[in-house]
């Protein structure tokens, strides 16, 4: 480590690029910029051992903005460009940067496996059910309906919960966040980067060009208390401006019920407490369907488990312990080799 | 009935036979692929020069006893230098009826064939389409024959090992290779070691295979067929002296990968995605973890380039590798290397194309699709080893060349280089060159941006920092950057000039890199033979055969695609003419009139077959004679 470095601790302003940022005015991406330069020197992260991976996309120009490395790849392709980052140097800390599109649509496939995996990354995913940089198509999670240039008509086909698909992965971390709660994402990518494994956080983010509001039946101020349940580990999922509102097993169903302590005979006992390890708990979570039901934000699930690079990295320490010095030259000449004289 | 129809004067005549070229044949499950591996194992050691050709039939678990479930393995071996798997059989042993059905056409006339005659029923013969018995009705009238129940004798041999009657029966290529070990005066002493390891924990098939061996063995010495047949003797071979081993092209493409990584002291990440015929050399790989080779099988062709690339991008040697089909998958990336400058290895190993197409055969029909399979003005080293032990070495130039240049490079090989095997003098990898390899820690002085594209003078790299470097942190992508700072520009003038520095880097390789040199012949004449990859040994006898026939013809190989040696039109002004022979349309003749503006004359063959030696002397005789005399 260099010296000169780690007398001073860094601020936000030491990760912040002199690049200009080119993002649509009154785009989401900007808060979600700000909480990130803020949140690193608060978990101690180095400049040096940050790397930001992204795909292509309006959030994947992210890394040309973060005073880190960063690698702005090829479209869908970032995280299994971020596992070779990992494989090669599992110390460094790497986040992971994508879209709906990116990484739902044409990135689907690395998404899945570096989910299923576990390999150690922080992946953000920026929904905001558009593709924005190719100027307003429907996205993989666009509602059914949604007109766009490509969709006159109305979109025809189903779309996908990020969460959803994170979970169906084996993802061992899953996160949802706003753009615009500058209180509860800090506190989301905090958890994400503590995590050891893929983390995998979903961040509603306003694409005010091409899809302005649409999230704003949970996300307007006026409405987000009784339209969003934060999630805390170990806590009763309740919501509601005075948190009398709550989720609780419908009696005589595996499904769940929203329901309003001291109505109908309903205490705070009958709420679920929480536990971000429960699995189960968690398919229940992310199926919940607005307006229903709320919003369910935070760790939904996290439950550790050993790392892709970590168990690779294991087994070649294991076969260098057994097979002694490795010697090329004595490596091929083994078998049979004879002498022409 | 046991019979041997074969006459004296055949004989004496095939045991003077400098070289001699025998093919194994029967069912996949047969173990044909083991017997003729084991068979040229025993050859080597006794001195013979070789090289060898596994056909394995397109499917994985073919309906027994089909033509399209025949299995095939040939051995060329001889006194004298051996470059090819050999044109046609002088030794065919077929152990079923598709066996017999599907070799018979390409063994020499007058060749030798050795039949399991236990196979030739009804049942099986209906499977191979025969209308009548081929052992009967004179279809083998051309050759000399070896009839022998191979399947009952091998029943009678290992009756007191207990095996079940199937078990029993898969001994029977062990005891066909006893008795070729008898006809070419060859040791079993390998064989019996070779068992003794790989069935060291069942004792009972391991005793049963060495009852069967000694069997067919015995069967040669102690037979009617030692009354007139006394088998063929094939000298050592002139060699040069040193320490040696067989080797296939995958063998020595993954130990030539972990030498660049030993050489440069990068440590080696290999991402790839099973496909046929690349795929061993992940295998191979994954057992050399010793070495702190990284094998990483992705979920796809695009994740195991991407892998790759992020590996070299966290400071270590990236590898992929695919064929034909996976390549095209991993273009895009391929790309993104060359425009971010990172180093890379891509190894393809060609098949029939296009598409799909065949899976298991040899072609070379993808170097356009090397040279030119992006989007944009994406210029990538390509080279290609001409043999199965070259690909060590290639594969060593593969990785300096990467690492010196900040670029991807291709290497060209394919299945016939991937499967065949050739004894192999053994390098002493101390005695091999350093790759040198910078990598920046010094940020830069106060004030200064750093600028990731700062470039060597001499070889126009840009400069590597490594993330985890203090002071070097920067950002790079796919957006054309600036010259000057490495950020995004969207200049025109700026893109001119870095397409022209990408551009200019890779053709300054050709300063880097031998000039070329004739293989066989002078340095003019009449015609030259010119060819590239694993075409080299046909044309290397073809050449040498002619030459002796008086023709003036020399044999000219390139090892280095992208950049042309500099030297090699003025090599090419000495010959009247030149000829290419490909296994493809006329890919190199394209290449070679576009960057040498020649004609060349196109030798070309897509049969998913190697070249065969006649193939290309017969067109040489061609140029030389017939033309000649028009
Ligand atoms: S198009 Fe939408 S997502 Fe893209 S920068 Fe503009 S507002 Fe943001």
């Amino acid at each position: 480590m260099n010296n000169v470095q780690t007398v001073s601790k860094p601020t936000p302003k030491d990760f912040a690029t002199d690049q200009e940022v080119r993002w649509c005015p009154g785009c989401g991406d900007y808060a979600i910029l700000k909480c990130m330069q803020r949140i690193l020197p608060e978990i101690d992260a180095r400049p040096e051992n940050t790397v930001f991976v992204s795909g292509i996309g309006c959030a994947s120009r992210f890394p040309y903005y973060m005073e880190t490395y960063g690698f702005h790849t090829i479209h869908g392709r970032a995280p299994a460009i971020a596992t070779g980052v990992k494989l090669a140097n599992p110390e460094l800390d790497v986040w992971v940067v994508t879209g709906d599109g990116d990484g739902l649509s044409i990135g689907g496939n690395h998404l899945l496996h570096a989910l299923r995996r576990n390999v150690d990354l922080n992946i953000l995913l920026f929904n905001n059910e558009i593709y924005g940089l190719t100027k307003g198509q429907y996205s993989p999670t666009s509602r059914i309906g949604t007109k766009t240039a490509s969709t006159p008509y109305g979109s025809v086909d189903r779309p996908i919960d990020a969460c959803q698909f994170a979970l169906g992965c084996g993802s061992t971390f899953i996160a949802r966040t706003v753009d615009t709660d500058q209180k509860h994402m800090p506190t989301v990518f905090k958890r994400a980067h503590a995590h050891k494994g893929a983390s995998f956080v979903e961040i509603f983010q306003n694409c005010i060009v091409y899809n302005d509001a649409v999230f704003a039946d949970f996300t307007d101020k006026a409405v987000a208390a009784e339209a969003q349940l934060h999630a805390i580990h170990g806590e009763p999922l309740l919501y509601g401006k005075e948190k009398n509102k709550g989720l609780r097993i419908k009696p005589g169903t595996v499904q769940l019920e929203a329901v309003i302590i001291g109505k109908d005979g309903v205490t705070l006992d009958d709420i679920i407490v929480h536990d971000e390890t429960d699995k189960t708990l968690a398919s229940l979570l992310v199926n919940l369907e607005r307006p229903d039901f709320p919003m369910v934000l935070g760790v939904i699930y996290a439950n550790p488990e050993s790392t892709f690079e970590a168990e690779i990295h294991k087994q070649i320490e294991s076969v260098k312990a057994e097979s002694g010095k490795a010697d090329l030259n004595a490596f091929i000449r083994q078998g049979r080799i004879w002498e022409v004289t | 009935m046991e019979s041997s129809s074969l006459k004296q004067d055949q004989r004496s005549q095939a045991s003077d036979l400098e070289s001699m070229v025998v093919r194994f044949a029967g069912d996949s499950g047969d173990g044909i692929q083991l017997t003729g591996s084991q068979f040229a194992v025993s050859t080597a050691l006794s001195g013979s020069d070789l090289a060898t050709f596994p056909d394995f039939p397109a499917e994985i678990r073919a309906p027994a006893g089909t033509t399209f479930g025949v299995s095939a393995f040939q051995i060329n071996f001889g006194s004298g230098v051996v470059k090819t798997a050999g044109d046609e059989p002088d030794v065919l042993v077929a152990l079923n009826p598709a066996a017999l059905k599907v070799n018979l056409p390409i063994l020499r006339e007058g060749g030798l064939v050795i039949v399991d005659t236990g196979t030739f029923v009804d049942r099986n013969l209906k499977k191979a389409k025969y209308e009548s018995n081929p052992l009967k009705d004179g279809s083998l009238d051309a050759y000399r024959k070896i009839e022998i129940d191979i399947s009952r004798l091998t029943l009678e041999a290992v009756k007191d090992s207990g095996l079940g009657k199937k078990d029993a029966l898969r001994c029977k290529n062990l005891w066909s290779l006893g008795l070729m070990l008898w006809l070419f005066g060859r040791k079993r002493k390998p064989i019996f070691d070779w068992l003794e390891q790989k069935f060291a924990k069942v004792e009972s098939i391991r005793d049963a295979n060495i009852a069967a061996l000694n069997a067919g063995h015995a069967y040669g010495e102690t037979t009617e067929l030692s009354a007139n047949f006394t088998g063929f003797r094939i000298g050592p071979s002139e060699l040069a002296p040193g320490t040696y081993r067989t080797v296939t092209g995958s063998q020595a493409l993954a130990w030539g990968l972990v030498a660049g990584s030993h050489l440069s002291g990068l440590p080696l990440v290999y991402g790839s995605y099973p496909i046929t015929p690349a795929s061993p050399i992940l295998h191979l790989l994954s057992q050399m973890k010793q070495f702190g080779v990284v094998t990483f099988q992705a979920e796809d062709e695009i994740a195991a380039v991407c892998s790759a690339i992020g590996a070299s991008y966290a400071g270590s040697l990236g590898v992929t590798s695919s064929s034909g089909p996976g390549i095209a998958l991993k273009a895009e990336a391929i790309g993104l290397a060359l425009s971010v400058e990172l180093p890379l290895v891509v190894v393809s190993s060609q098949r029939g194309g296009p598409s799909t197409g065949l899976p298991t055969k040899t072609e070379q029909s993808d170097l356009y699709q090397a040279l030119y399979g992006r989007n944009g003005d994406a210029p990538v080293p390509v080279i290609a080893p001409r043999s199965p032990g070259d690909c060590f070495f290639m594969a060593i130039e593969a990785v300096r060349i990467a690492l010196k240049y900040m670029t991807p490079v291709i290497l060209l090989t394919d299945g016939y280089l991937a499967n065949a095997a050739e004894p192999w003098l053994l390098p002493d990898i101390d005695t091999l060159d350093p790759i040198p390899v910078t990598q920046r820690t010094t940020p830069p002085e106060q004030g200064r941006a750093f600028n990731p594209f700062e470039r060597d003078p001499v070889t126009l790299a840009r400069t590597w920092a490594v993330p985890g470097t203090p002071g070097l942190e920067h950002r790079i992508g796919g957006l054309e950057k600036s010259y000057d700072t490495g950020h995004i520009s969207y200049d025109h003038e700026n893109h001119q000039k870095m397409t022209d520095v990408r551009q200019a880097k890779v053709a300054g390789i050709a300063d880097d890199i031998p000039e070329q040199t004739t293989e066989g012949g002078e340095q003019s004449g009449a015609l030259a033979v010119v060819g590239w990859g694993s075409t080299y040994g046909p044309i290397y006898h073809a050449v040498i055969r002619a030459r002796a026939e008086g023709l003036a013809v020399s044999h000219i190989h390139l090892r280095h695609l992208n950049p042309l040696p500099r030297n090699l039109g003025n090599l090419f002004d000495g010959f009247d003419r030149i000829l290419v022979p490909e296994m493809n349309t006329g890919q190199l003749v394209t290449v070679l009139r576009d960057r040498l503006l020649i004609d060349t004359i196109p030798l070309n063959k897509v049969s998913g077959q190697p070249f065969k030696i006649s193939e290309i002397l017969d067109a040489i005789r061609d140029e030389l004679l017939a033309k000649a005399a028009e």
